[in-house]
């Protein structure tokens, strides 16, 4: 379980949000909705304490994971997957290495048993013949699914998803959505997905956190979403069912 | 108000280092690839450099002290000490500051705008230990070693230019510079080429560690670690001189 509580963030004088609270509960898998720029990437930064807040805490095992010294936030950083927004993904080496280099520097595999688990995971997210392939070379979809195959390869308890679909054509994105969802309900990982893809959200979501207005907008489950008539909630999930009309 | 706060992020970035520098096997394999990176990719431009230096000083020499009465072996001792003083170390600083401190703050630069050092942290790497370490550490190692190849390189073009302006004769060229060679002055050669490798490095990671606002911003910290790091070597120069000549 992840408990936010009344967290603030700002960047000098840019106040990105405030007063955020709402629990992540183990196995959930939780939108992160919001208009861009509204701060969902800098929340997530600050779920597996990358970035500190000015205010607020947030408790992962009952411990405030801001009151954490470096070492047991790295601890704690091991226990969560994360694909960046731009898949960040070394680019001084190739494929194959990127998705190996969590397994060389923290586990005592030998080489045979990272090239199986490597290309598991590769043939997971549909690239196995990209494995020796520079990074450089691979298009933004390619990187993202290297990106979710790096992510997932130490088999964490949580994964943080940033943008996941966004960029892919529709059917590579509704591959991507299926693998979040058989991670969570194969592997029984937390699953947290920042979008502004409501095809994605209704597909995948138990929960939604609405970011607007430099707050916490709305927090419910994809049911009670669906019933809302929060005026703000409304017209964003409005212009995004336009879209996919479109 | 500025510096004071660039400074605070400067030290406490190489407390980090220091701190973590015991992870050795976080970044040993890194340090390797840098060791060659510093060392062994900067040995052409350092030959080209001291040969070079060493040939030019050895003909204004001859040019300047065109005398009957100066035996040409004060040639040979002239260029010599400015080459093992102050020329193969600070002329080095200059040019690597171009080099490696433009490759590596491009490095960190790129790597902090694309989310890959942000990547390395939610994995649960130091990123310190993982990058800055070993690029600082490479700098201080290598640098001292460049200096002694900048030095012969420096001393054989003298000796060259000497022998084929027909000015100079090797004999007379190395019997000054034999006359006039002091230890103390390749250690304090070595002292400072240290201290120069680690300013070039360590600020170099500094402003690539540190960069905000993409390509432009990678730009400019690598701009800024090239001219700051060229500062501070004359800077440090200027006080090892003061302090230990
Ligand atoms: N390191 C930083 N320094 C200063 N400002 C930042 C930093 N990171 C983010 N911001 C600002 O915080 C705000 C929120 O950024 P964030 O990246 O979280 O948006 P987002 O909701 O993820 O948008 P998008 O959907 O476009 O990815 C933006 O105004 C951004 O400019
Ligand atoms: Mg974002």
């Amino acid at each position: 379980m992840i408990e936010i509580k009344n967290l603030k963030k700002s960047f000098g004088d840019l106040l990105v949000w405030e007063g955020v609270s709402f629990t992540i509960e183990e196995g959930d898998i939780t939108a992160i909705i919001g208009r861009s720029g509204c701060g969902k990437s800098v929340l997530l930064k600050h779920i597996n304490a990358l970035l500190t807040p000015d205010e607020g805490e947030i408790i992962i095992d009952e411990k405030n994971i801001f009151d954490l010294d470096y070492v047991d936030k790295r601890l704690l950083r091991q226990k969560f997957g994360v694909l960046f927004q731009g898949s960040a993904l070394f680019d001084s080496i190739n494929t194959f290495e990127n998705v190996a280099f969590p397994l060389r520097y923290f586990t005592n595999q030998n080489e045979e048993e990272i090239h199986e688990n490597v290309m598991r995971a590769l043939r997971y997210v549909n690239l196995e013949n990209a494995a020796q392939q520079e990074t450089a070379e691979l298009s933004g979809g390619m990187r993202k699914r290297v990106g979710l195959a790096r992510a997932i390869i130490l088999e964490p308890k949580y994964i943080m998803y940033d943008e996941p679909t966004s960029g892919l054509d529709p059917q590579t994105a509704d591959e991507i959505n299926g693998l979040i969802l058989d991670m969570a309900r194969q592997f029984d990982v937390t699953s947290i997905v920042v979008t502004h893809d409501m095809h994605s959200v209704l597909e995948v979501a138990d929960k939604v956190a609405f970011l607007d207005q430099q707050k916490l907008s709305w927090f419910g489950t994809i049911d009670e979403m669906k019933q809302s008539n929060q005026k703000d909630l409304v017209n964003f999930i409005t212009a995004s069912e336009y879209q996919i009309k479109q | 108000m500025r510096v004071f706060k660039e400074l605070g992020k400067y030290s406490s970035l190489l407390y980090q280092g220091l701190r973590s520098s015991t992870e050795f096997s976080t970044y040993r394999k890194n340090l390797f690839q840098e060791l060659v990176k510093v060392g062994y990719d900067s040995v052409p431009i350092i030959i080209l450099v001291g040969i070079f230096t060493g040939s030019v000083m050895t003909l204004q020499s001859a040019y300047q002290l065109e005398s009957a009465f100066i035996p040409l072996s004060t040639i040979g001792a002239i260029v010599s000490q400015s080459i093992l003083i102050e020329l193969a170390a600070v002329i080095s600083g200059l040019v690597l500051a171009g080099k490696v401190g433009a490759r590596v703050a491009t490095e960190l630069g790129t790597m902090r705008v694309s989310e890959q050092i942000d990547a390395l942290e939610s994995m649960g790497f130091n990123s310190v230990s993982f990058l800055v370490v070993p690029r600082v550490l490479a700098g201080i190692l290598m640098f001292p070693v460049i200096y002694i190849v900048a030095s012969v390189c420096g001393l054989a073009g003298g000796v060259a230019a000497g022998y084929f302006s027909g000015q100079v004769p090797p004999a007379d060229f190395l019997e000054g510079a034999r006359m006039y060679f002091y230890p103390w002055d390749v250690a304090f050669g070595v002292v400072k080429s240290f201290v120069f490798g680690f300013i070039i490095t360590s600020i170099a990671c500094y402003k690539g560690y540190f960069a905000t606002g993409g390509a432009e911003g990678v730009g400019n910290s690598t701009t800024q670690a090239t001219v700051l790091g060229c500062i501070y070597i004359l800077l440090a120069d200027f006080i090892l001189a003061a302090l230990l000549l």
